[in-house]
């Protein structure tokens, strides 16, 4: 049974079960609602509810349990010998999987169990029969991998009966629990309320759990990867030349070099411009200017970054190759540091300017009136007094910044380049974290590999990195905020 | 204030003139000013600059140069055994297809007098897109009915003529390049002198899938539409319900202990996650360890999903908190629990604050692209994903990564193509955006 006509069957049954536990209760008081505990259709949804949300929750647990408990009593069956060189556990796997796969596709254009059950036996002709239905295998087929291949097919199918089977008996298990519960004096709101309030907690540890789900997948593999390459190296070394075929060296200091180059000249950019942006708009301009501007300023921060890239890529990089590096002798390359730094620079000024206009306007006009009383200009007030009171806020917003400006990747992707060196020329190609972690883990991706699984270590990094800066903000925020009345 | 400043100030000569330190100060004070101003220019500099970049780019792709011709589609040639059976019709490659456009090309050219220079035939096809005979074909295929009758066929023109007309290919350009020479060009210049070559409206450009590094002209958006249009389907129905729980528990509920404020903290902190680590998660999870598809909108949408939780979290917290007070003691009032002074009331009247996040968070979710880059939404894509459910399990693109593979393409009228899906994903987002300010101006209320 298919998960969608699984799904649709238990909304039936809870469907049901809402008509049915309402007449229930109805029924029981004669038809005199005002007998009831509750009204009627409380007891109604008590009885959809319990019918649909265990199965279902049942569904989801068992389609993510499922697969790892198949995978590992089959991966129990491949002996060691089984593994050629050069392979691994989970290249077998995969191709156990994959027959799989191409047995089913053997099965949906006709062939008989016994037919299959003869090729399982015969591992040269079940390839030739599978090269035929278009599903090509490059070595030749072990025959521990085929009965492996064959067993895998008959556990998911199993699995899949037994989920049908487990889900369906749950939802009735519940369908009759909560209509023989259905009397006048059962407490049916109650009941529900507390139900949907579970589902409501439920909802939002979401959050948490994505974030355990972050931590865990890039921890986990980052584990896996200091296994394979020295952690020293990792941290330490200052050349970055991943060769797929071994022998890599995968030091991350060019990249953070390139990364934090990049968000300097960013920041560099977006710091005074948003600053004086969000004074100008705070303190001078004149409502018209200000209904005019700051909406303005805010498309830019809702464009999306392939958009910069793409204007990094095609019209700063060359912009300024043609008319800065080459002239000056600085460089050849219209990807660059300097070019995704303005074009991040861009991108941060509505960022800063949002952020530190809340934090100007937070400062009470007390202070500024005190500061004119006492015959200082507008611009001395706003150096003097407002700044002062705002900089903390202000210095959150740059760290901020800061952060979106190290996990930004579009800009960089299109904008900086590829080339991994520590150099101090703004105007050459270079490389960040973000960049690699992209060109190492697209494309056909091998899970063994240090080359691959370095991208899982490059994202911890960042995440580490990002997170602190979020943290440091927060805190610098919390700790040395002026509080005004 | 005991400090002597009367010796260090001159006292000011005159009333009416300022005197030089208050020059100095309104000085600065300008300056100041001025920064400001600037600040400002330079935001709106940047702003128009991008459009102006992108819209000169890619308006372009919009416009599409055609052939046009009137191929006459021979039964002896397409169908040999007469009976239009659509077996026996498919047989015919585009090969076959590709002599009959070859025969009618020059059919036409020497019926409208085209000098064509002394170019081979093969070299006058080189004015047409490769795609053109399989358009044919499929053209044939859709509708045997055609076979014996004479079509008009407004055939692809090669990427280079495309460029040609647009100003992207030059002489000189052509001249060093291999798929294009000068003389075909010229030729090209004659035959729509001769109005043989039509500039249309290229709407291929938002229906066609992606095509491969050869034919550029016929490279479209269909695909990523449908895949962006899918994911968007999937973060709309996990993310409204999820995060208008999640904000009803913690505004609405939850008491304040140690575990509310653990959620709270982590949710302002996953909205400051980059997006690149989601897409490290989804690899991880829904990939690697959960064995869902590459390339699939399926991972994409819930990708997207837990990036866009926090967004509608925050902003229904906000919308909870603007009703006030005095509706959930009214409800209290008259005896409805907890439950359904929220369901009831608190929720009906947040309705609008709500929408209005979820659709900013919506097209914060279309624009992105890094997280979808590792799951695989960047692979080549030729076949339409079927319609849903099925279909959120088929490989797709989406419209910003269908942007960044462009850009990785040698030939620039990649780059146009790129451009002018940035133009579709631009025009998608500010009709998104103008939905959220519609919904907030007209449904808001303010208590």
């Amino acid at each position: 049974m298919s998960v969608g006509l699984l799904s649709l069957l238990l909304l039936g049954l809870a469907a049901l079960g809402f008509g049915l536990g309402r007449q229930r209760a109805i029924a029981s008081v004669n038809g005199d609602a005002r007998g009831l505990h509750s009204l009627p259709q409380y007891y109604g949804s008590s009885v959809a509810l319990f019918t649909a949300v265990p199965a279902f929750l049942l569904v989801l647990v068992w389609l993510i349990v499922q697969p790892v408990v198949i995978e590992s009593t089959i991966t129990g069956m491949i002996l060691p010998e089984d593994i050629g060189d050069g392979s691994t556990r989970e290249l077998v796997m995969s191709d156990v999987r994959r027959i799989a796969e191409g047995i089913d596709v053997l099965v949906a254009n006709g062939a008989t169990g016994d037919e299959i059950a003869a090729l399982v036996a015969d591992p040269v002709a079940l390839k030739a029969r599978l090269g035929d239905a278009g599903v090509a295998l490059a070595a030749d087929i072990n025959p521990h991998v085929a009965t492996a291949s064959a067993a895998y097919r008959g556990e998911v199918a199993m699995g899949r009966t037994m989920m049908s089977v487990a889900a369906l008996a749950l939802a009735v298990a519940g369908f009759l629990f909560a209509a023989l519960r259905v009397t006048p004096q059962f407490r049916a709101r109650n009941v529900v309320e507390s139900f949907i309030r579970v589902l409501l907690i439920g909802a939002s540890s979401v959050a948490i759990l994505t974030t355990i789900g972050i931590i865990l997948s890039l921890v986990f593999e980052s584990w896996h990867f200091f296994q394979i390459y020295p952690a020293k190296d990792f941290f330490f070394s200052l050349t970055w030349s991943p060769k797929f075929g071994g022998g890599s060296d995968l030091g991350i200091w060019p990249l953070l070099w390139g990364t934090l180059y990049v968000s300097f000249i960013g920041l560099l950019v977006a710091v005074p411009v948003g600053l004086m942006a969000a004074i100008y708009l705070s303190e001078y301009a004149s409502p018209r200017v200000r209904s005019v501007a700051k909406p303005a300023l805010e498309i830019l921060a809702g464009i999306p970054s392939i958009v910069y890239g793409l204007f990094a890529l095609m019209t700063v990089g060359p912009f300024l190759r043609d008319y800065f590096s080459q002239p000056l002798g600085l460089g050849e390359s219209s990807s660059s540091v300097m070019t995704a730094g303005i074009v991040m620079g861009i991108m941060l000024i509505p960022y800063v300017s949002s952020l530190s206009d809340d934090i100007i306007n937070a400062v009470p006009q007390a202070l500024r009136d005190g500061s004119y009383g006492l015959g200082a200009t507008q611009s001395e007030t706003v150096k003097q007094v407002v700044f002062p009171a705002a900089l903390p806020g202000i210095v959150g917003a740059v760290l901020m910044a800061a952060s979106r400006a190290i996990g930004e990747t579009m800009i960089v992707v299109l904008g900086a380049g590829a080339a991994a060196k520590l150099s101090l020329n703004p105007f050459e190609a270079m490389t960040t974290v973000t960049v690699k972690i992209v060109s190492q883990l697209t494309g056909d991706t091998e899970f063994a590999s240090p080359e691959t699984l370095v991208a899982f270590a490059l994202g911890l990094t960042l995440f580490v990195f990002t997170l602190g800066l979020n943290i440091l903000a927060l805190y610098i925020v919390r700790k040395y905020r002026e509080q005004y009345e | 204030m005991t400090d002597v400043i009367a010796g260090a100030v001159p006292a000011a000569k005159s009333l009416i003139e300022p005197d030089a330190r208050t020059r100095a100060r309104n000085a600065a004070e300008r300056r100041f000013r001025m920064m400001g101003i600037a600040a400002i220019l330079i935001g709106l500099l940047a702003l128009v600059t991008l459009l102006a970049s992108v819209l000169g780019n890619g308006l372009s792709a919009f416009r599409q140069t055609y052939i046009e011709m009137a191929i006459p589609l021979d039964a002896a040639v397409l169908d040999k055994a007469g009976d239009r059976d659509p077996e026996k019709l498919a047989k015919v490659t585009t090969l076959g297809y590709g002599k009959l456009i070859e025969a009618s090309l020059e059919q036409m050219l020497a019926d409208r007098g085209v000098d064509t220079k002394g170019q081979t035939a093969k070299q006058l096809m080189g004015l047409l897109s490769k795609e053109a005979a399989s358009d044919l074909r499929q053209m044939v295929l859709a509708k045997p009915d055609l076979i014996g009758t004479t079509v008009t066929f407004p055939a692809l023109a090669n990427g280079r003529v495309d460029g040609f007309f647009k100003g992207r290919v030059t002489m000189e350009s052509a001249a060093r390049d291999s798929n294009i020479s000068p003389e075909q060009l010229e030729v090209a210049v004659l035959m729509k002198e001769a109005g043989v070559i039509k500039t249309s409206v290229n709407w291929a450009f938002l229906t066609n899938p992606d095509a491969s590094e050869l034919r550029p002209e016929s490279a479209g958006l269909g695909v990523a539409i449908l895949g962006s249009a899918y994911m968007m389907v999937i973060v709309l129905v996990l993310s409204l319900p999820i995060g208008v729980a999640a904000s009803i528990y913690l505004e609405e509920l939850a008491p304040k202990n140690r575990w509310t404020d653990i959620i709270e903290i982590n949710i302002a902190n996953l909205a400051a996650v980059p997006s690149i680590v989601f897409g490290i998660l989804a690899l991880a999870l829904f990939i690697n360890f959960l064995g869902l598809p590459q390339s699939a909108p399926v991972v994409g949408g819930l990708v997207l999903t837990l990036m866009t939780l926090p967004t509608i979290i925050i902003a229904t917290r906000a919308s909870l908190k603007a009703v006030p007070p005095s509706i959930r003691d009214a409800a209290l009032g008259v005896g409805a629990s907890k439950m359904q002074s929220i369901f009831h009331h608190v929720l009906p009247l947040a309705m609008p604050g709500i929408l209005t996040g979820t659709i900013l968070g919506l097209a914060r979710a279309l624009g992105e692209s890094a997280p979808l880059l590792l799951i695989g939404m960047v692979a080549f894509v030729k076949d339409y994903p079927s319609s849903p459910p099925e279909g959120f399990f088929d490989p797709a693109s989406a419209l910003p990564v269908q942007v960044y593979s462009w850009t990785q393409r040698a030939d620039p009228a990649f780059a146009e193509r790129a451009s002018g899906a940035i133009i579709v994903l631009l025009v998608f987002l500010m009709t998104m955006n103008a939905l959220a300010i519609v919904l907030r101006r007209r449904f808001e209320r303010r208590w």
